[in-house]
């Protein structure tokens, strides 16, 4: 099937895409927002119509920033802008093609905007045992509960830091879980440092404690936090039973456990904005990659934006600002609103931008991530997990004169495999910057080339709206016949 | 490994590797499976080790399943349908007898 243009599309249905469909619709623009999951939300507010019919006690459980996506999902659902769901998009180009897969197979369309919201992904933590089944991150526990109303049912170990491994613990012990301990990686002498930007994180006051209280509750609770936790393992016998760690005074521990959830932050998922052609840039605060953009989200490439966590982290309500920024320019952009006009507009989410971004320098500093867990320093453990490299082998390739990542592809294959350098590119990057005594910004990242979702080869063969009379600008492939003799 | 909150979804029933189980209309197949007790999803191709899902939102392509005959599907991402059977995927595939 070929899907009709539309003037903007937007890839993700989280608060960033939301809110830039339903400001861009209001604006009059005719927009379509492609999502891989049934129903808009993205992963924050994943699933909140439907849980708030069939488990309104979760809806409480999970607590009043979860519901408060309700609001926006129904505000969504009230516009003008269409809504793609079960659509994966698995190519964009430069000139706002678009690669997609859903139910009826593979198709190309091409749009005059395209706004990427692909939002984040936790930072992988590539750990000895990490692969073991029933090593997942917190995230995606809390996506069980709020997609499925799943929760674990033996003891659970939560491992790293961050803003949201304090959440999910606090939801968890509030679903009945038998939680034995928080274990914190984020070195301590880093804190000093950190609270060199409290007195702009008090701006966001309300926030701040927000986080202590989850904390402070799970703690009341009887749950250990068990700070300047270093060499993190799980363990087991083809699955976790244990996690290892040593601690703050040196001393070997082990929890038994039958689920293991790592999390230290969540990074910008950059496949899309990267497959796009975006350049990418090094941010060293939230120690990731981002998409190089404005304040209104637009790219270095005339007719591509990218929105919310996937241009760089700052969280759900910061998302949906930076989406109606990205919408007011796209109206400008697309003839429907005056440059005066959309400066008038656009001058009170640039405000509250500021704002909602302030709390970001202390959690960044806060909770920055170990080097330990960055670059793992044991030899053994897996770093790409689907070609199954290690660390050792990565750092092998570099002592032979492998010169960086893409290169480490055809050494190794790590990158290779079906999640496409998903899980490993960070580590791998961040490697090579150690192994080559060189910033990770010059040793660069993984060339993402389409399709960035599987797609059949008999799909590939299928794909409709190709150079069709009209489709201008739709994927500048060309799918021939070959007729063997 | 998981266990089900209340709720008033409606039962839907699949199968994984022939065994009849039941979902919640809604879920992932991937919830299903953790929810009938599945820890591991498959073994790897590289090293023939277990692995189960990690991420649960498309990333780490190791909830990866056999879905009506198609392999490697993510089964995080893909909705349960009535009938529908699943398999766990054993090792590499072998293209030669």
């Amino acid at each position: 099937m070929t899907g009709r243009a539309p003037e903007l599309a937007i890839v993700g249905a989280g608060p960033a895409g939301m809110a830039a469909a339903i400001t861009a619709a209001g604006l009059g623009i005719d927009c379509t927002v492609f999502d891989e999951q049934a129903a808009p939300g993205g992963q924050i507010y994943r699933n909140v119509q439907r849980l708030a019919r069939e488990r309104p006690d979760d809806l409480t459980l999970l607590g009043p920033d979860y519901a408060a996506g309700l609001g926006l999902v129904q505000a969504f659902d009230r516009s003008n802008a269409q809504f793609r769901p079960g659509s994966s998009i698995w190519e964009i180009t430069a000139d706002g093609g678009l690669g997609l897969l859903d139910g009826t197979g593979a198709s190309a369309l091409a749009a005059e905007r395209v706004i990427i919201a692909a939002g984040a992904m936790e930072r992988p933590l590539p750990i000895p045992g990490w692969t073991l089944p029933g090593v997942m991150t917190a995230g995606a526990a809390q996506t069980l509960l709020k997609a499925s109303g799943l929760v674990p049912d033996g003891p659970v170990v939560l491992a790293g830091g961050g803003p949201l491994i304090y959440l999910v613990a606090w939801q968890l012990l509030r679903a009945g879980v038998p939680v034995s301990a928080v274990l914190l990686t984020a070195p301590r002498r880093q804190r000093l440092a950190a609270l060199a930007h409290l007195p702009m994180a008090l701006w966001e006051a309300g926030n701040l404690a927000k986080g202590l209280a989850w904390r402070k509750e799970t703690a009341r609770r009887g749950v250990p936090f068990i700070g300047g936790v270093q060499a993190l393992a799980a363990e087991g016998d083809g699955r976790v039973e244990r996690v290892r760690y040593r601690d703050a005074h040196g001393r070997d521990r082990s929890i038994d456990c039958a689920l293991l959830l790592l999390h230290d932050g969540v990074i910008p998922n950059t496949q899309l904005s990267r497959v796009a052609g975006c350049p990418h840039e090094w941010d060293a605060r939230q120690r990731c990659w981002r998409p190089t953009a404005d304040a209104f989200g637009a790219t270095p490439l005339d007719r591509i934006a990218v929105v919310g966590d996937g241009a760089g982290i700052g969280g759900a309500e910061a998302a949906a600002t930076r989406g109606r920024l990205a919408a007011f320019d796209a109206a400008r952009r697309l003839g429907r609103l005056e440059p005066v006009e959309m400066a008038r507009r656009a001058a009170p989410d640039l405000r509250r931008l500021r704002r909602q971004m302030a709390l970001r320098p202390f959690l960044d500093a806060w909770f920055r991530p170990a080097d330990w867990l960055a670059v793992p320093p044991d030899d053994d453990t897996v770093v790409c997990r689907c070609e199954e490299v290690t660390a050792g082998d990565l750092r092998r390739v570099v002592a032979m004169g492998c010169l960086g990542p893409n290169q480490a592809k055809s050494f190794t294959r790590a990158g290779m495999g079906p999640c496409q350098g998903r899980m490993c590119g960070p580590a791998v990057c961040e490697i090579f910057a150690r192994e080559q005594e060189r910033p990770v910004s010059e040793v660069g990242y993984y060339r993402i080339r389409p399709p960035v979702r599987p797609i059949t080869v008999g799909q590939a063969a299928g794909l409709s709206g190709l150079g069709e009379p009209g489709s201008s600008g739709a994927l500048p492939y060309r799918i021939e016949t070959a007729t063997s003799d | 490994m998981f266990t089900r909150r209340p709720h008033s979804g409606s039962p839907v029933r699949l199968s994984l590797d022939g065994e009849s189980i039941e979902a919640v209309a809604g879920d992932s197949v991937a919830a299903a499976m953790l929810a009938a007790g599945a820890a591991t999803f498959r073994d790897t191709p590289v090293g023939g080790l277990p692995r189960g899902p990690h991420c649960q939102i498309g990333n780490c392509y190791d909830c990866l399943v056999e879905i009506d005959g198609r392999p490697n599907r993510q089964a995080c991402l893909v909705t349960v349908a009535p009938g529908m059977r699943v398999r766990r995927q054993r090792g590499a595939v072998r293209v030669l007898p």
